[in-house]
């Protein structure tokens, strides 16, 4: 078997510029596709972000605000006690996620996301790179995140100050976190109680409670208990996966990229097909003259599998590795630019390549099992 | 008397149903002889390339039967015929096929590596019948580079390293000069055919006719006749 491969791979890359234009259509789809992908699967995180950053196991909200976080409806306080009295709760705690207006030291405006963490616990608090965490209820104590937005804080430093609603504020730590933020806006953590103090609120201030089960079967009592509260409680995951169905189905984004990754795929199943399928065509009356040697219907298949297989993993290779370096340029370039390549993306592009390959090979095999080795003899 | 080397009996190739049926073999029977080689010349659609495509095993008779060093060809299942092609015979093709994207080694290591043979025993048994035809220095080029006659050659070491017992040629000097045809025929009448091995040609070319042992003629799918005195009766008388 491994000589026929051999053979068939000498047939397909001796033939350089058939090679090459198979492998251009390849790497052109997987980039393409990989591209759309990993901009979504970077759109998707990013829109997650103060969920993963914050960390917390279970999330209570209104049944309203499950799609993003920047949505939050304030909860009333009682919540947070009928939560902290339910069976299977180990802690909870408030959470504050809103949008304020800061000046900063030039006079500058700049929007912020400002998210308060409970005074006693301070659950979700952020890794700090510069100053003590313990520093954040020192008077007017903020801490900024240090992501692709913090240039927009004019890159403050520990003591930098500035003016939020006409409270004075100052940097007292610098942060970072796992997951910068979509929408563009820079992120400062405060207490709870300086947070709904500074920032004008309605009536209720709790944005989020955040839930820690004792046991991880507690989860399912809590979710009830929850629930006939009027509110929903949901994992991590849970409420990752509600932002990012959102935005997959409940906006364009999901659309347009399924949209944009079809059209590379049958770009790529174009080029690919159509150029592996000439290769064929050009090379029948080689398949034919080794079927009139001897070689039999399942060596021709097993050599065009072999070509088509190759070739497609080569191009997706080439075309991952052409994606990544893009990526990874741009993000050098533009810190913002939401783009992930994740594991899923990789393998959703593997597979449409697998697909392309098949059907590329399927075509050329029927036409070389139908090939008589008499009309090879008689020329 | 030679043992028969093949022997077909009442061969019949049809094309067409009913009343569009037209016959390109009409009850052909002859045999061949191990040492023998044997022409088959006619005028074209006479019917010469579907009789030798029938006997190689690569056209299957509507009626009739073909018997190889006692092996009922068209009586072995698809599978069994390819291999039986495979180890049997060789064959030169009219446009030697050979594989432009392959150097000449390779050309020639193909029916190895079809037999599964490791790729550089293949190369290395390629390289010692290229010497044979006297190519072993031009081992490492692609077919394009060599000439009409050197081409033909490294399709004859194609059709030998494998060491078949029966060869098959169409047409091979169709593309040669007379004095280049002569040569290759000469050179396969003196180095590749022995005692062991019946090769077939299928011919056109009157210069050639010295070569051989005998000449088989057709005509309309029939065939006509035997020129030349059989080598076999000659060495017995």
């Amino acid at each position: 078997m491994k000589e026929i491969l051999i053979l068939a791979y000498k047939l397909l890359v001796n033939d350089k510029g058939k090679y090459t234009a198979l492998l251009v259509g390849t790497v052109f789809s997987v980039f393409l596709i990989v591209q759309m992908t990993s901009s979504f699967a970077g759109i998707l995180t990013k829109a997650s972000a103060t969920v993963i950053n914050v960390g917390a196991s279970i999330w209570v909200m209104d049944p309203s605000a499950t799609n993003s976080v920047m949505g939050s409806i304030p909860m009333p306080d009682y919540v947070l006690d009928a939560v902290r009295s339910i069976n299977g709760v180990k802690y909870a705690v408030p959470l504050y996620s809103g949008a304020a207006l800061l000046k900063l030291h030039d006079g500058t405006y700049q929007a912020v996301t400002v998210l308060g963490l409970d005074d006693a616990s301070l659950v979700g608090r952020p890794e700090l790179i510069e100053g003590n965490i313990e520093d954040i209820f020192a008077e007017n104590g903020f801490i900024a995140v240090k992501d692709e937005e913090f240039y927009k804080l004019k890159n403050p430093k520990l003591g930098t100050e500035f003016e939020l609603n006409d409270h004075r504020g100052v940097i007292v730590g610098i942060a970072t976190v796992p997951t910068g933020a979509l929408y563009g806006t820079p992120t400062l953590f405060t207490t709870y109680n300086r947070a709904i103090q500074y920032i004008p609120s309605l009536r209720f201030t709790s944005s989020y409670i955040l839930v820690e089960p004792k046991r991880p079967s507690d989860i399912v009592t809590i979710k009830q208990q929850v629930a006939q509260l009027g509110y929903v409680a949901l994992t991590n995951s849970e409420f990752q996966q509600g932002i990012s169905n959102y935005l997959k189905y409940q906006t364009g984004i999901g659309t347009n990229t399924l949209l944009m990754t079809v059209i590379s795929f049958i770009v790529g199943l174009s080029i690919s097909g159509q150029t592996f399928y000439t290769f064929i065509l050009e090379n029948l009356e080689h398949f034919g003259a080794l079927k009139a040697m001897g070689a039999k219907g399942r060596d021709l298949v097993y050599m065009i599998l072999f070509q088509a297989a190759f070739t497609s993993l080569v191009g997706y290779g080439l075309g991952i590795g052409l994606s990544t370096l893009l990526i990874t340029a741009a993000k050098l370039r533009l810190p913002e630019y939401a783009s992930r390549v994740t594991y899923a993306n990789l393998g959703f592009a593997f597979l449409l390549v697998l697909i392309i390959a098949s059907i590329s090979s399927y075509a050329g095999i029927r036409r070389v099992l139908r090939v008589e080795p008499f009309d090879i003899f008689r020329g | 008397m030679a043992e028969a080397a093949i022997m077909a009996e009442e061969l019949n190739k049809w094309f067409g149903a009913e009343e569009a049926r037209t016959y390109a073999v009409r009850d052909a029977s002859f045999e061949a002889y191990w040492g023998e080689m044997l022409y088959i010349v006619g005028p074209s659609g006479s019917g010469k390339t579907t009789l030798l495509s029938m006997i190689s095993g690569i056209l299957r008779p509507n009626s009739g039967t073909v018997r190889i060093d006692h092996h009922e060809l068209w009586s072995l299942p698809d599978n069994q015929i390819a291999d039986f092609r495979l180890n049997t015979i060789g064959f030169v093709f009219q446009d030697y096929h050979l594989f432009p994207r392959l150097t000449t080694a390779e050309n020639v290591a193909i029916p190895l590596v079809l037999q599964r043979r490791p790729w550089k025993e293949a190369l290395r048994a390629a390289a010692r019948y290229l010497e044979v035809v006297g190519l072993s220095d031009k081992a490492d080029l692609p077919p394009s580079k060599l000439s009409g006659g050197e081409q033909q050659r490294v399709a004859i070491a194609r059709a030998i390293v494998h060491e078949p017992r029966i060869l098959v040629f169409d047409e091979p000097t169709a593309s040669l000069d007379g004095e280049t045809g002569r040569k290759i025929v000469s050179f396969v009448k003196n180095e590749v055919l022995n005692p062991n091995r019946c090769i077939l040609i299928i011919t056109h070319d009157s210069r050639i006719f010295e070569y051989s042992n005998r000449i088989m003629s057709m005509e309309d799918g029939r065939i006509t006749g035997f020129q030349q005195k059989d080598l076999y009766e000659a060495r017995e008388a």
